[in-house]
């Protein structure tokens, strides 16, 4: 938010008593915004190392040992959350990467209604769209026998609300891409799916790898849906951190925390390397 | 190895709207023929048509006899160029001109060599492990031209292949295309809005509007004989005048009478008159009309002066603006009497059909040709 004040209010180059007011109020902002996004992550690292079994200010003494303490207490949820959340983004790649194509190739026919719809579960509040499923899963369960509870209906859940941002940020990668390339691999011999393969997909990298990124980050950090789908042996880190802080209120949660902004932020680093290189051999 | 290319009263429509209607043409081996015309002529939607990319809602297109419209676009062995070059972003120049040959499972060194001789052939041999974007918008081109021409297409299809260029590559890329196409034989078609680069690239030019074709002919045919005033307007930027023909005089909407140089029946009728063909003397010399000067501009090799001939017609002048014969400038508001030769002026009936100007056997022979 701070780039963009600072974009709109430089420019002008005003001199004088305005032009230093503005130059104050531009940096104030700046720092504001770093603040807001810094000082929590600053907190819960900083809480993560303290020496006692409250939470308390200030702490006796600093230490080390709430990190290993997360494998034995967060483990199974953290690599359940992980596994869910890397096939969770395979099923959102599946739908939304196609669904994107076709909706940039025929937006201009009847695919509004499709748009708004493969959009619409952003707009629904996750708590009570995983109430819905929730219901909807157990109703399916009494015909059919198969339990859908657990693993599979979480995933089908992380689908559901990570597809609109996969579908985005495809329609997106492909707004400046130029259909004509496709024409022109056509005429060179390639069929439809190789055209698809050879050029479009090429051209959407950098919005694929950013809407993998976006769903895992999803998936992962979503505490609403485990609430209600997570069966015995399938606890999502989300709602095995709240069912931890129902008895505990110690530093091991804020370690867990940093433990998951890690994990996130490693993910992102490698990711944006991948795009970056993506753009580079463009 | 040329292709005989027919279209046979091939028509397009789209929901209500009639794009293309009609179309026959035939186009003979190594032969060059520009579809011109103004946006949303049809002169695109044919193209595609012949590229596969639409289908026709009438008529057949036939290639060496054959009718192509059974094959899917991927299976025709067009070669095509676009406006936008539309090259692939993410592969390098040689990697680009490959591309076609790939999809031929041709044999790795095959692909090579062939790569090598397209590139030497639009010399850019040293570019070929650059990625498009380091590119020049002509070199760019060049590049999509070696990468149509990379599979031995059947027709050389070129979609307004030069108007993302600047003016001074225009004229050599033209050239160049030109050059290749000749030396290569190969059959080509191509579009264009611009009537010069059409007259600089064609054997034949197929001037299009409103989905209909106008008239078919060699450059110099088009530009000497009109079919009509469209053609007239569009080939050479002729000034076109509408008026009530009576006894060899042109009565025009807003009262200005024009002098004909010769007679030809009554009633409405178009003149067509090109800006270099008009002569600018002083009011009161003999002449065909007189008007008043509105502006007066020189561009160099020319000059050129709009002159009002009544409250709703004015019309160009343009006259040499070099040399011993450069014309002579009249200021705006000047009274200049306008004049020019009998076989310079062009008319047209109601139909907009021309009226016999010259000996009639040579009206009748271009006659055959416009509607061939």
């Amino acid at each position: 938010m701070s780039t963009v004040v600072a974009n709109v209010i430089v420019p002008r180059r005003s001199h004088g008593l305005l032009g230093a007011f503005e130059r104050a109020a531009v940096n104030l902002l700046v720092v504001a915004g770093a603040a807001l996004i810094g000082v929590p992550l600053a907190l819960t690292i900083y809480l993560s190392l303290f020496d006692e079994k409250l939470i308390l200010f200030p702490p006796r003494g600093y230490t080390l040992s709430w990190y290993p303490a997360i494998i034995p207490n967060f483990g199974g949820p953290l690599l359940v959350s992980a596994e869910l959340a890397i096939v969770a983004v395979a099923g959102s790649l599946l739908l939304g990467v196609p669904a994107g194509i076709a909706l940039s190739r025929y937006r201009a026919r009847v695919t509004g209604a499709i748009a708004a719809l493969l959009l619409a579960p952003i707009t629904f509040p996750g708590i009570a769209l995983s109430l819905a499923i929730y219901v909807f899963l157990i109703l399916i369960e009494q015909h059919s026998g198969v339990q859908f509870v657990g693993f599979l209906g979480l995933v089908l859940a992380y689908v559901l609300i990570t597809t609109p941002w996969v579908v985005r940020l495809c329609l997106a990668s492909l707004a400046n891409h130029d259909r004509a390339a496709e024409e022109a691999a056509t005429s060179l011999g390639a069929a439809p799916l190789t055209v698809i393969w050879r050029v479009t997909l090429p051209a959407m990298r950098p919005g694929i790898i950013a809407a993998a990124l976006f769903a895992f980050i999803i998936s992962f950090d979503n505490l609403e849906m485990g609430l209600f789908l997570a069966a015995p042996g399938v606890t999502t880190l989300p709602v095995a951190i709240l069912q931890y802080l129902e008895y505990h209120i110690d530093p091991l949660v804020a370690a867990v925390a940093v433990a998951q902004m890690v994990i996130v932020g490693a993910s992102l680093l490698v990711l944006d390397r991948l795009v970056r290189f993506a753009k580079i051999v463009q | 190895m040329s292709t005989a290319l027919v279209l046979d009263r091939v028509g397009k429509r789209f929901g209500t709207q009639q794009a293309v209607a009609d179309m026959s043409l035939s186009i003979t081996p190594g032969e060059m023929v520009v579809l011109l015309g103004p946006s949303g002529c049809g002169k695109t939607t044919s193209l595609r048509m012949i590229a596969g990319f639409l289908q026709p809602t009438s008529g057949d297109i036939r290639l060496d006899g054959r009718s192509i419209l059974p094959l899917a676009a991927h299976q025709r062995e067009m070669g095509i160029v676009f406006q936008s070059y539309a090259l692939f972003p993410h592969l390098s120049v040689a990697r680009n001109v490959a591309f076609g040959l790939e999809m031929r499972r041709m044999d790795r060194p095959a692909i090579d060599a062939r790569v090598a001789e397209m590139l030497q052939m639009v010399k850019l041999e040293t570019f070929a492990s650059r990625l498009p974007r380091h590119l020049s918008g002509g070199q760019q081109q060049r590049v999509a031209l070696a990468r149509a021409l990379a599979i031995h297409p059947r027709l050389l299809l070129l979609d307004e292949p030069l108007s993302n260029l600047d003016a001074a590559l225009r004229l050599e890329m033209a050239r160049e295309i030109r050059l290749l196409q000749r030396e290569r034989g190969i059959t080509t078609v191509m579009v264009t809005h611009d009537q010069t680069e059409a007259m600089a690239l064609a054997d034949r030019l197929v001037v299009m509007r409103d989905g209909h074709v106008q008239q078919i002919g060699r450059p110099e045919d088009l530009y000497e004989r009109p079919a009509n005033p469209f053609v007239a307007g569009f080939i050479g930027g002729s000034n076109i005048l509408t008026g009530q023909h009576e006894s060899g005089r042109l009565v025009l909407a807003g009262g200005g009478i024009v002098v004909l140089t010769r007679n030809a029946g009554i009633g409405l009728a178009t003149l067509a008159i090109r800006p270099e063909s008009i002569r600018l003397a002083p009011a009161g010399t003999a002449g065909c009309i007189e008007g008043e000067v509105e502006l007066c501009t020189y561009l160099g090799t020319a000059i050129e002066h709009v002159v009002r001939l009544d409250p709703e017609a004015a019309v160009v002048v343009r006259g040499p603006g070099l040399g011993a014969d450069a014309a002579r400038r009249y200021d705006p508001g000047t009274r200049v009497a306008l004049s020019w030769t009998q076989a310079d002026e062009r008319l047209f009936n109601a139909e907009g059909r021309p009226l016999p100007m010259m000996e009639p056997n040579e009206i009748k022979q271009g006659e055959k040709e416009w509607t061939s």
